[in-house]
């Protein structure tokens, strides 16, 4: 590749500088430095002239200033008379709520999918083949705009609200259901879960670090997913066990009480979700065949479970071949987020192009969305490359 | 021995649960305990779902009626799609014309299947092409040979999506391999450029990027000049592809043995010479099938100028559906919708397994 011949060793005294490589290299450089800074030069200077003839302000002095919209679903206070930095807070939040949720419920279905696609059991193989082949090739607006028509077509008025189990109704204002009534004991569940995640963590490591010192397996599994399970039940229990449920009721044209989802929250989940479960499902798929049939029978030949099998040499492995395209599947999906703007959910996007509507100040919204999704590529593929340093075979 | 055969053939029959109907549904449905509730399970569900199913899309259902008819009954309208069909697929072109886009995606599909066999890959087949482009552009805009002028701005509908999405993969993809190359080039800062231009796009939505093409864009030109919706939209799904398209054909720059380059430089092949003539056939063939995901996304993305108020065959649907003669009935027309992409990324996917294994040389 590298093609560095000097004078000398081409054997020729001179070369006409023409013919240099490295003096062509750098001319080369040059120009092209030159033609890209140039035609910025140009456009930055045509967008001068345009904004000051339009008499559109520039900076984000817009931020400060009152909003004067409604948003439909925030997370935190929101009301019309805030400023516009505070609707892009709610967008945000807005944006990362349905992408955390659709992260957990794709890497879950896409998961199961890949397994079944494996599965010995035909019909079960041939079902999540169809399901990966037709979710593929859909687009992923069409998928939003079909759910999103199908529950304010299919599903009734709120008077008329499906009722298929006591604390669930379905109808065209979204799904409402009970959810437990605020409690103390609820905050703690979620600590003590976080530290039987974070403990979980340590103990693997740990279990890791005995089993190549002495051998013995310590099944660090097992014990964190019973702890996972037992102590947020034993705080409950110690917080004396509430039950209260906060039930929705018809009041009126609409239900009070209870958590409302969207159907635009609803419709943008099940779209995403579903589309890049059929992506994920062919990854995880490609990772378990990327094990060699070899591997799986060394293994057993020297006495190992297939759970010990599928725990010590087959996931391991799989793993390094899953984890990059999947986290770019997960990106893709908060990516993917943004058709929010055609259905009406107020995501980052769809409050910035509100934004951009209002103040005229396209080029500040453009650059802040460019700049939020930037930040969550970037660092997510710093984190892969690192992850990938660390797990990458090292071969010769 | 051959004489003896017949008579101990029924003698050495496989039992009866190995073979055939049993045989299979024993190997392939009821293998162990759980795959037989498996099975179970799935036919019940399946039993549960498809008979309402079935009776909603194909019994119940009217196929060309009036929409007061559909009012009545209690399965699928399809009758929303052929009283709509005109508008869905042609949009705002001139009624009366719609013989135009027609023969121009006959000739635009014509020629991609035409195109499809490996030995007519020759310069003729260029000559061709550009041939038929021009061809097609007159087709779509009309002003002469006695052709009503038809502006972009009425372009809709199922051409513009074929469009779009043919003219941002054919112009992508040169790009790209040219964005790859100087991605791994040993110049410092055509590389640097390079990469700051790939993460900058591959990290973005491309809603921002068409979002820039029709808010911001305008900003970027000197009064007075303008350049068409249509151009701009395409110029951002273009830039949008060549990004990942260029990823893409890094990975297999990168899978050339380093043996290819310096069997290349011992040749005393320059650059060129030995990228076009031996390292790129090879990194272009190992990453078709990662390149044809690119482009069926890019496929299935230019449905996504919805979002710019372009009438592409997606936004046009919607409209039809937006008339309150046809309200209600989005189900149906999502799913016609749904049946024509599907066809489109299949033909494309499968002509990529296709090549894929023509193309296969290794052992």
């Amino acid at each position: 590749m590298k093609k560095k011949l000097t004078a000398e060793q081409s054997g020729n005294g001179k070369v006409a500088f023409w013919r240099d490589p490295d003096k062509r290299a750098l001319f080369f450089q040059f120009m092209a430095l030159l033609i890209v800074g140039g035609v910025s030069y140009y456009l930055f200077a045509n967008t001068q002239a345009n904004l000051a003839r339009q008499s559109i302000a520039t900076g984000f002095g817009f931020l400060e200033k009152e909003a004067s919209f409604e948003i439909a679903e925030s997370i935190i206070p929101y009301s019309a008379a805030d400023t516009y930095a505070r609707a892009l807070l709610v967008g945000a939040l807005n944006t990362i709520k349905v992408a955390f949720v659709g992260i957990v419920l794709t890497t879950i279905l896409g998961t199961i999918i890949g397994i079944a696609r494996l599965s010995t059991n035909w019909l079960i193989s041939k079902l999540a083949a169809g399901f990966i082949e037709v979710m593929q090739n859909i687009p992923v607006l069409l998928q939003l705009f079909f759910w999103y028509a199908l529950f304010y077509e299919a599903f009734p008025s709120p008077r008329q609200a499906l009722h298929p189990f006591a604390g669930l109704f379905i109808c065209n204002r979204g799904l409402i259901f009970a959810i437990p009534q605020a409690h103390a004991a609820y905050p703690a569940m979620g600590v003590a879960l976080l530290a039987v995640v974070i403990g979980g963590w340590f103990l693997n490591k740990w279990s890791h670090k005995r089993l190549d010192r002495t051998g013995e397996m310590f099944p660090a599994f097992r014990v964190t997913l019973a702890a996972v399970i037992l102590l947020p039940l034993l705080v409950w229990l110690a917080f004396g066990a509430p039950t209260a449920m906060d039930m929705p009721q018809l009041r009126g044209f609409n239900f009070t009480g209870g958590l409302t989802v969207s159907p635009e929250f609803t419709a943008l989940l099940m779209g995403l979700v579903l589309y890049t479960s059929a992506f994920v499902a062919e990854i995880v798929r490609a990772g378990i065949q990327s094990i060699g049939r070899g591997q799986i029978e060394a293994a057993m030949a020297i006495g190992l479970r297939p759970g010990r099998v599928l725990q010590l040499v087959v996931l391991p492995q799989a793993l390094r071949v899953i984890v990059p395209p999947l986290t770019s599947q997960m990106l893709n999906l908060t990516k993917n987020s943004t058709l929010a703007v055609a259905i009406g959910y107020a995501d980052f996007v769809a409050v910035t192009n509100t934004t951009i509507n209002q103040t005229g100040q396209a080029i500040e919204g453009v650059a802040l969305i460019m700049v939020v999704y930037l930040f969550f590529s970037l660092s997510t593929s710093l984190f892969m490359n690192w992850y990938n340093k660390r797990t990458a075979l090292v071969e010769r | 021995m051959a004489t003896q055969a017949p008579s101990k053939r029924a003698y050495l029959k496989p039992p009866v649960t190995e073979v055939g109907v049993i045989g299979w549904l024993r190997s392939n449905l009821f293998n162990t305990w759980y795959n037989s509730l498996l099975t179970i399970l799935v036919i019940a569900l399946l039993a549960w779902l498809l008979p309402p199913l079935i009776r909603w899309g194909f019994i119940d259902s009217l196929w060309n009626s009036s929409a007061e008819a559909c009012r009545e009954t209690d399965g699928a309208c399809w009758s929303v799609i052929p009283n709509n069909i005109r508008f869905i697929i042609f949009g705002f072109f001139p009624s009366g014309q719609e013989w135009r886009p027609t023969l121009a995606m006959v000739l635009l599909l014509g020629m991609v299947i035409y195109s499809r066999d490996r030995s007519r890959w020759k310069r003729s087949l260029l000559l061709l092409w550009g041939i038929n482009l021009v061809v097609m552009g007159v087709l779509m805009h009309g002003g002469i040979f006695g052709m009503p002028s038809v502006d972009t701005a009425q372009w809709s509908g199922l051409p513009l999506t074929l469009m779009l999405s043919f003219f941002g993969m054919v112009a992508a993809y040169p790009f790209g391999v040219l964005l790859a190359l100087g991605r791994r080039s040993d110049l410092p800062a055509i590389k640097t450029l390079c990469v700051i231009y790939i993460e900058m796009i591959r990290g973005v939505p491309l809603i921002s990027l068409l979002f820039m093409s029709s808010v911001m864009f305008p900003l970027f030109l000197p009064e007075g000049v303008t350049i068409d919706k249509v151009l701009r939209a395409q110029i951002a799904i273009i830039l949008f592809t060549a990004a990942y398209i260029a990823e893409v054909v890094r990975g297999g720059l990168q899978a050339i043995p380093k043996g290819q380059y310096e069997a290349a430089d011992s040749l005393g092949l320059n650059y060129r010479q030995s990228m076009r003539l031996i390292i790129l056939p090879q990194a272009l063939k190992i990453v078709i099938p990662p390149t044809v995901g690119i482009l069926l996304s890019a496929f299935k993305d230019t449905s996504l100028v919805v979002i710019i108020a372009l009438y592409d065959v997606l936004k046009t649907t919607k409209v039809a559906l937006s008339n309150p003669l046809w309200t209600g009935y989005s189900t149906e027309a999502y799913i016609f919708l749904a049946l024509l992409y599907f066809a489109f990324c299949y033909a494309m996917s499968s002509y990529s397994r296709k090549l894929e294994k023509e193309l296969h040389t290794e052992h």
